[in-house]
């Protein structure tokens, strides 16, 4: 009985901190495929990008933790402003073929820059000794790192939210997902608002790929492996919402932990039945609007 | 006066838009004279073959029903494990295994169908990928049948009609795919220009207003997904026969994504983006990703933004924009 209480709290723990992972990675794609109407199947690239800049400073220059993760996000939201002005801005609400394509294409030359820049190695993340080991919770002790990185995932999930509800930036979102043409006619700048929505959800993305860099390992074909569980999120949780990726998140996380530890033999392959059975009773979400 | 021939015009071009033109003879011909002079490469010239067969089936979904897919290669690779595991398990017959190989992958798309075309757009979309990735986890995971990482061997495919043996120079494998592409692409050339194909474009450009003259959209969508499935099967069951393998890849995403590279290089809703697109990308992989696979995927990214960007028709396009092409 003790057993089996335990893998559900080691479950729960590990299920948690995975899906930290995947709702800071995933939120901003949700945004961008409802706000902006684009399939940005790249996303994960930024990710990528996120743990590469992080592990670098870590293991090549020594920079501390701390400072690396932040670096790793404002790198990878300064990178995806001009990708957002120059390609992305194009083709939003346009067709999706040629989203896929676009975005498919990126994927492919981050592989190919990725294995140029850092060779086709995994790049380590080596957490500081002051996350090392593992901290007593008084019950039990789990592992220092997840725990901090479970903890950074849910102050982020809070910011993030409270600034969608109370601040005049997270109203004009909402304005703008609601309905977009009426946002524009009150007039707010929506050009800019894309541009700004598009690099918080690329550096959020990118702070999730450093933080996760020991869950989802920085490899130069990340966006193209990890891409469906980012895909799943969105589509579990609902286009455009910022709420549901959380949720799906969560129930991905844990649900894919749980099936790993209890089912190895069947890896992946619950998560993805499980997801079709749910699209099948809700085909646009938990929290998508039909 | 003018009116009336301008109407007398168009019904006379709507009449003969499915008459066969000469033009559309240059790609057997081309086929045809490969196969004389370029012996050694017919084994890849199957394989050109065959996939053509399969980005063809994806065209009718994308370019004629505007279904964008990102699974398509569920159907391709359920083809190829049912004509491969009939194959391996002692049903080496290869025109029955392509009969099976259609009706599986149809029944595959029409479950998947029945499920995911409820909705449209991006869900849509992503639901395509979450079906392929189901099958390809269900193939990885059912190792003891498929052989999961290391694929399916030890298929054993008899002559065709008992009398052509597949040999190692690919002459059998080369007549045997052209031979069920030209049979593939008449049925796709015989529904692109039915009524029912007409209105799957009509669903595509305007989906109300097909819904308001009474037109079942929904059920169209399904048969035309149904039957794009069984083709992509026998393409799939075409390339397992002549290569005797099955991997993991013919339920890639990876697959999924360049039959659209190849459709959007030649051409997508043309009938013919897939004749052109095809052999340009194969030829070009079998060339420069063995030398250097990272920086063929660093070309072949950059070739696909280009082509998104500037070149929205493909090649296909290109020539229609440089002179008018006939029946578009």
């Amino acid at each position: 009985m003790g057993g089996t209480l335990a893998a559900i709290l080691s479950i729960g723990f590990h299920g948690l901190a995975f899906a930290m992972v995947l709702y800071l990675i995933s939120v901003g794609l949700s945004v961008t495929m409802g706000l902006m109407g684009f399939v940005n199947l790249a996303h994960g690239v930024f990710a990528m990008l996120g743990g590469y800049v992080m592990t670098g400073l870590m293991n090549r220059y020594g920079v501390p933790f701390l400072a690396a993760l932040a670096l790793a996000a404002i790198a990878t939201a300064l990178v995806s402003i001009p990708l957002e002005r120059l390609l992305y801005r194009r083709f939003y609400g346009g067709e999706e073929l040629d989203q896929v394509l676009l975005t498919m294409g990126l994927i492919f030359m981050s592989v190919a820059g990725a294995t140029y820049l850092w060779g086709p190695l995994t790049q380590h993340m080596e957490p500081p000794h002051w996350l090392a080991g593992q901290v007593d919770l008084g019950f039990r002790s789990f592992p220092a790192y997840r725990s901090f990185l479970i903890l950074c995932g849910g102050l982020l999930v809070i910011a993030l939210w409270l600034g969608l509800e109370r601040t005049r930036f997270g109203a004009q979102i909402r304005a703008a997902v609601d309905n977009l043409r009426m946002a524009q006619s009150v007039g707010i700048n929506t050009s800019r608002l894309f541009m700004l929505t598009f690099a918080l959800g690329s550096g959020l993305a990118g702070l999730g790929g450093g933080l996760g860099a020991d869950l989802l390992a920085i490899t130069p074909s990340y966006a193209l492996q990890y891409l469906v569980y980012f895909i799943i999120v969105v589509a579990v949780g609902g286009l455009g919402s910022i709420r549901g990726p959380f949720f799906a998140a969560l129930f991905i996380g844990i649900a894919d932990t749980a099936f790993k530890y209890w089912l190895p033999g069947l890896g992946a392959f619950f998560i993805y039945a499980l997801t079709m059975v749910l699209l099948l009773w809700r085909p646009q979400g938990l929290f998508g609007r039909a | 006066m003018a009116a009336a021939d301008a109407r007398a015009a168009a019904i006379d071009a709507f009449a003969r838009r499915h008459r066969f033109r000469a033009l559309e003879a240059v790609p057997w011909l081309l086929a045809l004279a490969a196969y004389g002079v370029f012996p050694g490469y017919l084994p890849l010239g199957a394989q050109i073959l065959a996939t053509i067969l399969f980005v063809l089936s994806a065209d009718l979904v994308l370019g004629y029903a505007g279904i964008v897919t990102l699974g398509h290669a569920a159907f391709f690779g359920t083809g190829a494990y049912t004509a491969g595991l009939l194959a391996a398990n002692g049903w080496g017959e290869p025109l029955s295994g392509l009969v099976a190989a259609a009706l599986i992958a149809g029944l595959v798309g029409f479950l998947s169908g029945l499920i995911i075309l409820r909705t449209t757009g991006l869900a849509l979309l992503m639901q395509t990928l979450v079906v392929a990735t189901t099958l390809y986890e269900a193939a990885n995971k059912a190792g003891r049948w498929t052989g999961g990482d290391d694929g399916l061997s030890g298929m054993v495919v008899w002559p065709i009609f008992g009398v052509f043996r597949f040999d190692m120079f690919g002459r059998a494998a080369y007549t045997y795919s052209l031979a069920v592409l030209f049979l593939g692409w008449l049925l796709a050339r015989q529904i692109v220009h039915s009524p029912f194909g007409r209105s799957l474009t009509g669903a595509r450009e305007n989906t109300a207003r097909m819904h308001a003259i009474g037109a079942p959209v929904a059920q169209r969508r399904l048969i035309i997904y149904t039957i794009s499935a069984g083709l992509a099967g026998v393409s799939g069951a075409l390339i397992a026969q002549t290569t005797s393998f099955v991997g993991l890849t013919s339920l890639s995403l990876e697959r999924s994504g360049n039959a659209l590279i190849m459709l959007i290089i030649g051409g997508v809703g043309r009938l013919y983006g897939a004749f052109i697109g095809v052999p340009l990308f194969m030829i070009a992989q079998d060339r420069f990703s063995k030398a250097d696979p990272v920086y063929w995927y660093f070309w072949l990214g950059l070739l696909m933004v280009a082509v998104v960007i500037f070149a929205r028709g493909g090649v296909l396009g290109i020539f229609e924009r440089l002179w008018k092409w006939p029946g578009k």
